[in-house]
């Protein structure tokens, strides 16, 4: 197990240095720039070729990635030019980070919440009137762009009903304070109610959003799961022996069922900030994915290099603890 | 994008979901006969089928071209006024006065050139790093997979986004290029995944023993064999590009030359006059959710009737 | 599509939810501003917020592009235009305390001066550079000389030689007066080259010292959001807002939806689609004077037929520009027949008009035997500017005329930062679409930047009359004389229109700003420099 763990991580440090290395020359291949950024349309030419020397991009390109090491070592990853200009990359993606993982909480817990009860009794109920509308539902959720989705709840329920906020994090001016980043949290902890409940408004609508592919997919395992497990020979044994319904259910499906379903929840990650780069922009909500889409619209490598590199970090990881919680859980799975 | 595309695990257990090695009947024989009968799968062919047959009609069906700003003097940007549905015009014009209808039925030819284009390329990448990775096993497969899992590790749309943005000029092209190089993680692991299931099935081991030569076993019982799970994919995969477009489209990477019009890219343009104008969103945006369900039913219950587990 | 009635009720609950101040405003901003020390500053973003917060010697009067005083009540220059001599206004003090006087403003002017390493680039010090050329230790030469402090208040400034850009030059927010204490106490020039960008002082980011009738309170990055107070000690009358927050939206489209659901109560540039809806919905859209230029490029670099001066009239003739500002710009823009707007010195109503001619233009092709013209058309994706508010529509209008006089178009469309401006400054185009807002009241802001140069976006350095005409804009802004300066670039005007043409100008646009009715007193300024502590919010 511990070879294992070990082994898995020396192959994540591979995966970022490999990642890290193509990203740097990528960006850098990219028409326009960080020159063209800070400069805008006054740039001349004299003033172009300064900064170019200035900033050492004329420099090859494996003395500047060289260079960039070199700082990252000491946690520098350089400056952003577009997204919050002036401010250093990783203070950058900490500052942006809570915003996008309360909504992805937020998102996955709407998807669980209603994910797995509705995949059980669908399951349970093969054939009736809730599993067909659960299934399509879960069909149409996956055909619908997830922005055009946001726009939809948006207008409905943010222009039209006024019933919650636009966008954003916090309304401007409220008098909060902030302790981690994550503003319910921070309201809660401070016991500033209204703060707390004023993040939670506005993260509604696009937690809903950003839920509907996490939910098809949690549904539709959970369901399948259930269905499997439901054919299995112990749960028939238990049948047999004439254990009481609700034991088998608790104790046998329930239980087995939710192995895969623990396991896809982990590999939503990846999807979550997917979606998390089109819910943000069209809610306005200052986190990684927002910083995504700016950083490519204003050309802002340092931005890009850290949060790429640090989400393919995270997605990693969550898979590298999803498969040891498995092999954990299921032994077989350790011999491949 | 559909979860399934994506996430190592779930290709891996696709990959397993090919014919077991007492695939006696011929699996698509088999798979055809509970087909037939799915009202899933006959939903979504239904929708593909009126789809594509569109795409193939709609030269005769449009009565304009969709290029032409016929109803420009409707136009104005001061006022926010679009021609409004008329004789001739249907559905009006869209925000520079071009037939809207029009535009919206020539739009399945290029919705539909992407989500393929899209599905063969990715495919193709796929494939050439699956077999060359499932074939020789060793330090390729060691290789290939992990430049496979480099990619796999940057969320999908990321990865779209990064090389849209790669080119200067955003074309048609390099939309299908984008969306399509996602593709190719997902095959290529699916691909390598049934192709090692393959190798240590009995008829594979079989053809060894009786000296078939490497190549032709490969080509011969490997690959067919495998394939059924990229069928289901690849199904999957066509609603996720045209999806993956639209997204491209909203993020300011879509094609810049909106002559030729193509239904993710009318959605996305009209992401600016959603609150004054909804229709240029709305029926790009039914297109394609219809079509993506479509792809998406046909996919599933693809999937379903080639699990063995099914055949019980 | 949504009430007024609406959007003002959500309007005052969010007052009172925000602790029941009236005076509290909330302006959309629409990217997040780079520091807050202006001078090493050049976006509207940076200037917005720190016009509030800070004051120069001179600025300009509400509502028009005229120099008025400001921490200055009067001046002087001197016979030969190289000494001007400052009255300065007695009383004031910085926020942290330090008083204002001529050894303020002469540490000011010397920190400018004296900048070093990163602080000399372009992308730092732009209008420093635009405007007084170089610095202490390098070998461009600059128009600043020396700064004195004769008494408290009286400061005297010497120029190398005479400009047209004085005084008005001063009023630019780059040149705000700031605290020489903090300035030094937080260490304002430490500012570096550091991998792709620029590090910044702790100055620039924490502690803005100026005069005006604001304070820096906070920036809090994470929720985007830049709070600033009232200056209880301002010397002038005091803002009549206690709080004035700027809310960062960079969604031009969100910005609006925030608007209507009342949760900022204004905005700056709408998009001028939605300019009819919004007042239609009882919101207050005020329309500024134009400022600014918007033209059709030509790079005489690489097409040789572009040199023809008949090929460059031809061009000016096919333009429909009537219709181009009916049909894509928003209502109040004209049509431009010359390089800048008529507010500006030097304009001239008798220049050469080309209306719109498709048959001229094509007997002039003809005559230049180029009737099958080939050219590579530019134009911008991902940006709107205030003069070019939807780039594809007016490229597709003026690509639509060109190939209406049998000019075969090739379009080349690029991301605005991601190769847009690269490729057309550094003259890889034949024509593309540009423009300029101007920052003050000077011929020279407009011409002398875009022909000052010969070897930029329009490489008049392949023209026969470049290097020329370079001269002749020289000459005009060091001619000390008002009147015969405003003569000479009159003069230069009418040549450049009949003359050079070494580009079509094709409209000024003016841009709206967009506040709620409880919105009072904010007065649009043509330089889109609006000072927000007239504004105050009633009740309704």
């Amino acid at each position: 197990m511990l070879r294992y763990t070990v082994r898995r991580l020396g192959q994540l440090v591979i995966v970022v240095a490999v990642l890290s290395i193509l990203l740097f020359a990528w960006l850098r291949s990219l028409p326009g720039g960080p020159v063209s950024a800070l400069l805008g349309n006054r740039a001349t030419p004299e003033s172009r070729a300064a900064l170019i020397q200035q900033l050492g991009l004329d420099q090859p390109l494996y003395v500047q990635y060289w260079k960039f090491l070199q700082r990252a070592v000491s946690g520098n990853f350089g400056v952003s030019t577009g997204v919050q200009p002036g401010t250093p990359a990783l203070e950058v993606f900490l500052q942006r980070m809570p915003a996008t993982l309360e909504l992805s909480a937020l998102a996955l817990l709407l998807a669980v919440a209603a994910g797995i009860p509705l995949g059980y009794f669908a399951a349970r109920r093969r054939g009736s009137w809730l599993d067909n509308v659960s299934i399509t539902w879960s069909l149409v959720g996956v055909a619908v762009p997830v922005f055009f989705l946001a726009f939809l709840l948006k207008y409905v329920f943010a222009l039209e009903l006024g019933a919650l906020p636009v966008s954003g994090r916090h309304e401007a001016g409220i008098n909060a304070t902030e302790v981690t980043g994550f503003y319910i949290l921070d309201g809660l902890l401070t016991r500033e109610w209204d703060a707390a409940w004023d993040a939670f408004l506005h993260l509604i609508l696009p937690a809903i959003a950003l839920s509907t592919i996490p939910f098809s997919v949690i549904f539709r395992i959970t369901r399948a799961a259930v269905l499997d497990v439901t054919e299995e020979d112990y749960v028939r044994t238990a049948h047999s022996k004439g254990l009481t319904e609700r034991v088998i259910r608790a104790r046998h499906i329930l239980r087995n069922a939710l192995l895969p379903v623990v396991t896809i929840i982990g590999l939503q990650t990846g999807a979550l900030l997917s979606g998390a780069v089109l819910t943000e922009q069209v809610f306005n909500l200052p986190g990684l994915g927002q910083a995504l889409s700016l950083g490519f619209q204003r050309q802002d490598f340092a931005v890009l290099q850290v949060v790429i590199i640090a989400s393919a970090m995270v997605y990693v990881l969550v898979n590298l603890i999803v498969d040891l919680a498995y092999a954990a859980i299921d032994p077989r799975l350790r011999t491949r | 994008m559909l979860p399934s595309t994506q996430r190592k695990q779930r290709i891996d257990e696709l990959a397993e979901t090919g014919p077991g090695p007492d695939a006696g009947v011929s699996l698509a024989a088999s798979a055809w006969r509970r087909l037939r009968r799915n009202p899933v799968f006959l939903v979504g062919a239904s929708i593909i089928g009126a789809f594509v047959l569109l795409a193939l009609s709609s030269p005769l069906l449009a009565q304009h071209d969709p290029a032409l700003r016929l109803l420009e003097d409707q136009v104005s940007r001061a006022q926010n006024e679009i021609p409004p549905p008329q004789p001739g015009f249907p559905l009006g014009g869209d925000q520079y006065g071009r037939p809207f209808l029009s535009r919206l039925l020539l739009g399945s030819q290029q919705t539909l050139l992407v989500a393929v284009m899209a599905t063969v390329i990715g495919l193709g990448g796929g494939l050439t790093l699956g077999i060359l990775a499932g074939a020789f096993g060793g330090w390729v497969d060691t290789l290939v997979m992990r430049v496979v899992d480099v990619m796999l590790s940057v969320p999908s749309l990321l990865l779209a986004v990064s090389i849209g943005a790669l080119f200067a000029q955003q074309t048609q092209f390099t939309v299908i290029l984008a969306v399509a190089i996602v593709q190719v993680p997902i095959f290529g692991r699916l691909l390598r995944g049934s192709m090692l299931a393959q190798r240590a099935s009995d008829h594979v081991l079989a053809a060894r023993a009786l000296g078939v030569k490497e190549r032709s076993v490969v080509f011969r019982h490997m690959l067919p064999n495998a394939l059924g799970p990229v069928v289901v994919q690849s199904t999957l995969s066509l609603a996720v590009a045209i999806i993956d477009a639209a997204a491209l489209s909203f993020l300011g990477l879509g094609s810049g030359d909106t002559s030729v019009p193509e239904w993710g890219q009318m959605l996305g343009s009209a992401q600016n006059f959603f609150d004054s104008h909804p229709q240029l969103a709305f029926w790009p945006a039914g297109c394609i959710i219809l079509v993506a369900l479509g792809f998406t039913l046909v996919g599933e219950s693809l999937r379903d009737a080639l699990d063995p587990k099914n055949r019980r | 599509m949504l009430t007024a009635s609406l959007a003002a009720c959500a309007a005052s609950e969010r007052d009172s939810a925000a602790g029941g101040n009236d005076g509290t405003m909330v302006f959309g901003a629409a990217g997040a501003p780079a520091l807050f020390d202006p001078f090493y500053a050049s976006d509207g973003e940076t200037f917005r917020v720190t016009r509030q917060m800070m004051e120069g010697l001179v600025g300009y009067k509400p509502g028009t592009a005229e120099v008025q005083p400001e921490l200055a009540t009067g001046w002087e220059q001197s016979e030969d235009g190289t000494t001007w001599t400052f009255q300065l206004r007695e009383g004031v003090k910085f926020h942290d305390g330090t008083p204002f006087n001529a050894e303020a403003v002469c540490a000011n002017f010397e920190r400018w001066y004296n900048q070093t390493g990163a602080g000399q680039n372009s992308a730092l010090s732009y209008y420093w550079i635009e405007t007084f050329g170089g610095f202490a230790d390098d070998d461009k030469p600059s128009l600043y000389e020396s700064c004195e402090a004769p008494d408290p208040t009286t400061a005297v400034i010497n120029l190398a030689r005479p400009t047209s850009k004085f005084p008005d030059a001063l009023g630019l927010d780059s040149f705000s007066m700031q605290s020489p204490t903090a300035m030094e106490k937080y260490q304002a020039n430490n500012v570096r080259a550091q991998g792709s960008s620029f590090v910044y002082s702790e100055y620039a980011k924490k502690h803005p010292t100026g005069t005006g009738p604001f304070k820096f309170e906070s920036y809090n990055e994470g929720n985007g959001t830049i709070t600033l107070t009232r200056n209880e000690n301002y010397w002038g009358e005091k803002a009549k807002l206690s709080r004035l927050i700027f809310k960062i939206i960079p969604d031009e489209n969100v910005r609006k939806e925030e608007l209507l659901a009342g949760s900022i109560d204004g905005y700056d540039f709408p998009n001028p689609a939605d300019l009819q809806s919004l007042s239609d919905a009882g919101f207050n859209v005020q329309v500024r004077d134009p400022f600014n230029i918007m033209y059709l490029g030509i790079t005489q670099k690489n097409n040789p037929a572009l040199r023809d001066l008949k090929v460059r009239k031809a061009l000016a003739y096919a333009v429909d520009r009537k219709n181009l500002v009916q049909a894509n710009l928003p209502e109040g823009a004209e049509v431009a027949t010359q390089f800048y707007p008529d507010t500006v010195d030097g304009y001239a109503k008798d220049v050469q008009k080309y209306s719109h001619n498709p048959e001229k233009a094509k007997q002039l092709l003809a005559e230049a035997g180029h009737s099958d013209l080939t050219l590579r058309f530019y134009w911008p994706t991902q940006v709107t500017r205030p003069y070019m508010p939807d780039p594809r529509g007016i490229f597709n209008a003026i690509a639509g005329d060109l190939r209406a006089v049998g000019i075969t178009v090739e379009p080349v469309s690029k991301p605005w930062n991601g190769g847009y401006l690269d490729d057309v400054n550094n003259a890889r185009a034949d024509l593309f679409l540009l423009g300029w807002t101007g920052d003050y009241n000077s011929p020279d802001n407009f011409i002398g930047t875009f022909f000052g140069s010969t070897e930029n976006q329009f490489y008049t350095a392949a023209a026969p009359w470049g290097e020329d005409l370079a001269k002749q804009l020289q000459a005009a802004d060091r001619e000390p004389d008002p009147a015969k300066r405003e003569a000479m670039y009159a003069e230069i005007n009418r040549k450049l229109m009949a003359q050079y043409l070494p580009a079509v100008p094709l409209s000024h646009s003016p841009p709206a700003i967009v506040t709620s009715k409880q919105v009072k007193g904010l007065q649009p300024s043509p330089l889109t420099a609006e000072e927000f502590a007239s504004v105050s919010m009633s009740e309704e």
